[in-house]
């Protein structure tokens, strides 16, 4: 049989097959992520106290109630300046990070082993290990600094930029990762050619490296955007939301209204919110990138 | 460049990303009596034979090794016929299912906290090691998808062709040929995907409620008692429980690299 020619209805066939191939991974993604979506949606239009077994049609109730709750608005502010105080800073670090990686010497192979290692530590025991960094009475940032001993974890203001800081150690690596690809797609020979034309080091970096770059740092800034926005485990080990709630983000007041109060309905109404901001979040950069595109 | 800055910079890094973990490790071997010395004056196993053989931690690693590799297992069946199908055939929906999956793997797990937890309750999976599984699904198989799909494409569609020829079936052609070749791609995903059910921690701290259910993370986040952080013992965990991790990502750190950045570097 001659191998170019395709016996006919074997297209249909190749597609029927294709469609089982991929169907059990379908039916998976709708059971485990848009059933439970739109469940959740379903129960934040409800009055749900699990240990009471009540159950009651509130409609936009809770949502209404979420308007006027100013611990809300306070979760959705700390969630705010977290994401956007840990993704600049993870960025301003990763970029150079991610040029030393892309730089033949010696120490490279040592330097991009290493920056994998925060990468792999879970956040959990990450959090651990800053919190006995920070501990206000043995803790080495205390015992290295000069003068008197600080809580940081217990003195508002001070706790969420550690919180911060945990983030920025741990996902400072991801981010170069993604910049290094994006920096080893740029070709060698424009750098040549600027070099012949007697463009400083700085100059290059500036007119070419970066705007070539922008693509691969919006996709960094997408990816860790959404990342941040979720922040749950580092500051629930950290300080579970405290001191006086000014850690605690939408995703942690979440979970305590779901677990601890055991209030399922708002619980949800939150879940929803934090769901839709990250929709919102990701549509903003979405535009960017299709701008980037054309 | 100027070589000193490269190193300073380099050492600076260094200092910035080890540094927290190499203290955590010698606070692992402080004898705990001298905690309050600046630095301890001999060094001991103690506390890791005090979290090994005084606490459920054995328990606890069996645990997260049975929740992740279920996890990567699941993952894995149920994704790389769909990674293949998304690589190599035309069908309709193939762009949509790709994006589907990014934007899944995107999803807050809080947003999925509340109706998981009632239909793990309703099914009898709740306070299981097996009920993590679909929950984990909601981030593992998304990711799976993503890095397999960029391995099966990078494999020549020649090979898939002759396959095809030679009599396969679509199904035949990808178990019999593209499938052994994917093995190192099939390795990447499988380390990754490991490595986030690994360090899970919001679905497991919700879900699981009996004690000697706990994973790792669980676990090390409320090892605390209620007046003492018993922080010996806490790094101990910590580097046992991390120390598997590191090596591994050290030694595949190539493979790795290339698989986290793999849906990055095609768009």
């Amino acid at each position: 049989m001659n191998g170019t020619v395709k016996a006919p209805g074997s297209m249909g066939r190749e597609r029927r097959q294709a469609y089982m191939l991929v169907a059990p991974a379908v039916l998976v993604l709708v059971g485990v992520a848009v059933y439970p979506i739109l469940a959740a949606i379903w129960l934040s239009l409800h009055r749900l106290i699990l240990v009471f077994g009540e159950r009651r049609w509130v409609g936009l109730e809770n949502y209404g109630f979420m308007l006027g709750d100013a611990r809300f608005w306070n979760a959705l502010g700390n969630t705010g300046y977290f994401t956007l105080v840990a993704v600049t800073v993870e960025l301003l670090l990763a970029l150079p990070l991610a040029l030393l990686l892309n730089t033949a010497f010696p120490g490279r192979g040592i330097l991009r082993a290493s920056v994998l290692v925060p990468w792999a530590i879970p956040t959990v025991v990450s959090a651990k290990l800053w919190a006995w960094l920070f501990n206000p009475d043995y803790g080495l940032i205390n015992r290295l600094l000069p003068g008197p001993d600080i809580n940081w974890l217990g003195v508002p203001g001070y706790a969420l930029h550690a919180a911060i800081l945990v983030d920025v150690w741990k996902t400072t690596p991801f981010m170069a990762l993604l910049l290094l690809a994006g920096l080893q797609g740029i070709s060698e020979d424009i750098y040549k050619a600027a070099r012949v034309d007697g463009a400083s080091r700085w100059r290059s970096f500036v007119s070419m490296t970066l705007p070539l770059l922008k693509p691969a740092i919006l996709l960094a800034l997408l990816f860790r955007t959404l990342d941040a926005f979720r922040v749950f485990d580092a500051i629930f080990v950290l300080t579970e939301g405290g001191p006086a709630n000014t850690t605690e983000t939408l995703s942690i007041y979440a979970y305590k209204t779901l677990m601890r109060a055991g209030n399922f309905g708002y619980g949800s109404t939150l879940s929803v919110m934090t769901f839709l901001c990250v929709v919102g979040l990701s549509l903003v950069y979405i535009r960017l990138l299709g701008k980037e595109g054309r | 460049m100027k070589r000193p800055g490269l190193w300073l910079a380099t050492v600076a890094f260094l200092t910035f990303f080890l540094g927290p973990f190499f203290w955590q490790v010698l606070t692992s071997l402080w004898p705990d009596g001298q905690l309050t010395q600046p630095l301890p004056s001999s060094l001991t196993f103690d506390n890791y034979v005090s979290v090994l053989w005084g606490r459920p931690f054995l328990q606890v690693l069996m645990n997260s090794l049975l929740a992740a590799s279920l996890t990567t297992l699941f993952c894995m069946a149920v994704g790389a016929s769909a990674a293949f199908a998304l690589a190599k055939l035309e069908f309709r929906g193939r762009g949509l299912l790709l994006a589907a999956a990014l934007a899944v793997s995107m999803f807050p797990p809080i947003a999925t906290v509340s109706p998981l937890y009632l239909i793990l309750r309703t099914v009898g999976l709740r306070d299981t090691l097996v009920g993590l599984v679909p929950p984990y699904a909601t981030f593992a198989l998304p990711l799976t998808l993503w890095i397999l799909t960029s391995f099966f494409r990078q494999l020549p569609d020649e090979l898939y062709r002759a396959a095809r020829v030679d009599g396969c079936t679509p199904l035949g052609a990808f178990w019999r040929v593209l499938l052994p070749l994917a093995a190192p791609g099939l390795a990447t995903t499988a380390i990754l995907v490991f490595i986030f059910a690994w360090n899970e921690f919001l679905y497991a701290l919700t879900f699981l409620s009996s004690p000697e259910k706990r994973t790792v993370p669980v676990a090390i986040s409320l090892f605390a008692s209620e007046h003492k952080e018993p922080w010996g013992e806490i790094a101990a965990a910590s580097v046992i429980a991390t120390l598997p991790l590191v090596v591994m990502t050290v030694l595949f750190q190539r493979r790795i690299v290339s698989g986290l950045t793999a849906g990055a570097v095609k768009e």
